[in-house]
């Protein structure tokens, strides 16, 4: 592809589209005026062709530098703001960083890479910046132990769901996520707030989720996007009522049907959808039904080009959208034989339609007998006194391990035995023996990861 | 109440949830012919140790799982909570 027919971000904003703003709880930057401006201090052409590792901690000032780099850089690599110091040097031998653009500037003086360039809020630049190159769009996977994967992505790939779903009906809608944009899930709505010609409202590290959703309702967010877990916590919050957007999207983890209803009372005119992506697979699917997960025609075919196929119980995705290849020294193969990614996510065949039952790296086994946490979850969710639950392992000197069950109630005043006789009585009329909890514990709440996944890890 | 009571009151628990009807329980009766499986005496222990704050099976390697009632509660009775 010459560079001429290259689209990066930047050629998605102009002067033409009035009133975009890209806001965090702090500040609010123009979209409408932000090709004309530099958060580089007008830096960007030393980036040009290199391998550059975007650590800024300010979410902000990482979006604005994500369009100011994206199309010059050969390679730009995403950090979490929370990424763990230990894994630079590994990630940057992996990744050939030989550039970093930071708003800590001091912080990498002595991180040995040749070049740091100081990232802020955005001023007038000279000259304005044009498109040289398609930037090669590096993310981190967000496993909880060792050295992250590196995965590689291009924008075309990374936009393919945005660009196939087409343009939004009515107003330019104002985007606003729970997730972090330097993560999958929370790039996939920075990139459609800058796709749709719209404007932009990210979290803020610190907020209260009332803040948060009043803040939300004050910047007239119109379409939102979080995990269930995300929403879970919303849904504790009577901030909710002041905020109606027109959309409200799930992703990251299973959206079960207690989730889907308590939105649909939540925002009775919203539409409301569940997505099935993940870092390494895409974008793979958007239901829009209300129920919980897919229907079983979408295996086996390929519409808008995705193609889904479920092995050994497993969901397995081959798309344009999904990433190209983990980077570094003796990384894995991402795509089988076939192009396929094995998404780890497993999958029951119910009715006319396939549910998501677990992580295949989640299994308890209770005697030789497999559980999935998510599916115990999801029928303790299903009580409408329950706001949350975490189905875990406990090891057992008879079984191995056992199953046991945190959870969180909507209103901790409630009877707490009588809800327990509830809850085992609803796992008993759906669960297998093995799948019902032997211990249910109330906690006053859950922990979610930085990928606003919940905790599954023991506490 | 004494944690002979306590086991028992957990055992008949289980046996509710269960629906298993336990036989009267004596020292000799053995574990096998309680009606409990091996998920029923996982529960026990678990929830035994959340209310009696020790687990005498996971504690020491040696401790050869009881045959009889007796066994089970003396078990937990010897051992410095």
């Amino acid at each position: 592809m010459s560079p001429r027919e290259t689209i990066a971000l930047r050629d998605y904003l102009g002067p033409h589209l009035k009133g975009r703003t890209i806001s965090d709880g702090r500040e609010v930057v123009s979209l409408t005026d932000i090709l004309g401006e530099s958060c580089l201090g007008g830096r960007l052409s030393e980036l040009s062709g290199r391998s550059v590792l975007l650590a800024a901690t300010d979410q902000l000032i990482s979006g604005l530098a994500m369009i100011e780099i994206d199309g010059i850089a050969r390679r730009m690599l995403l950090a979490p703001h929370d990424l763990d110091t230990d894994h630079v040097a590994a990630l940057v031998a992996d990744a050939e960083i030989d550039a970093v653009v930071t708003d800590h500037p001091a912080q990498w003086r002595e991180a040995g890479i040749g070049l740091v360039v100081a990232a802020g809020l955005p001023a007038a630049a000279a000259v304005a910046a044009r498109t040289e190159r398609a930037t090669e769009w590096l993310m981190l996977t967000s496993g909880t132990t060792g050295v992250p994967k590196i995965v590689s992505h291009t924008l075309g790939g990374l936009t393919g769901a945005i660009v196939a779903d087409g343009p939004t009906q009515g107003q330019a809608p104002t985007w606003a996520t729970f997730y972090d944009i330097r993560r999958y899930g929370g790039l996939q709505i920075f990139l459609r707030a800058i796709l749709s010609g719209g404007s932009m409202v990210l979290s803020e590290p610190g907020e209260t989720i009332a803040q948060h959703l009043t803040r939300l309702a004050t910047r007239g967010v119109t379409h939102i996007s979080g995990t269930p877990s995300h929403w879970r916590k919303a849904l504790m919050s009577t901030a909710i009522a002041s905020f109606a957007p027109r959309y409200v999207r799930l992703s990251g983890e299973i959206a079960d049907q207690a989730v889907l209803d308590g939105l649909k009372r939540a925002f009775p005119t919203a539409s409301i959808g569940h997505a099935y992506a993940s870092t390494e697979a895409g974008v793979g699917f958007a239901v829009n039904d209300g129920l919980e997960g897919f229907p079983a025609a979408m295996i086996g075919c390929a519409d808008d080009g995705v193609e889904m196929t479920v092995r050994d119980g497993t969901l397995w995705i081959r798309s344009t959208r999904t990433a190209r290849a983990y980077v570094g020294k003796g990384a894995a193969a991402l795509h089988d034989s076939d192009g396929f990614v094995d998404t780890g996510d497993m999958v029951e065949f119910r009715g006319e339609r396939y549910h998501f039952v677990g992580r295949r790296g989640g299994i308890i086994n209770v005697g030789g007998l497999k559980v999935h946490p998510e599916e115990i979850e999801a029928v303790i969710n299903g009580h409408a006194e329950v706001r949350m639950s975490r189905a875990r392992s406990r090891r057992s000197p008879i079984t191995g391990a056992i199953v046991v069950a945190d959870v969180v109630l909507a209103d901790t005043a409630s009877d707490g035995n009588k809800i327990r006789d509830e809850i085992l009585s609803n796992c008993r009329a759906s669960l297998a023996p093995h799948k019902i909890p032997a211990v249910i514990r109330f906690v006053p709440s859950l922990e979610i990861t930085a990928a606003g996944k919940l905790a599954r890890h023991d506490v | 109440m004494s944690v002979r009571l306590r086991i028992f009151a957990a055992m008949r628990q289980i046996a509710v949830e269960q629906g298993v009807t336990l036989p009267p329980l004596d020292n000799d009766l053995r574990l096998h012919e309680t009606g409990f499986d091996s998920l029923g005496f996982a529960i026990l222990v678990a929830r035994l140790e959340d209310d009696l704050g020790i687990d005498p099976f996971t504690m020491s390697e040696d401790v050869a799982f009881p045959l009889t009632i007796g066994d089970f509660v003396r078990a937990y009775e010897h051992v410095p909570a």
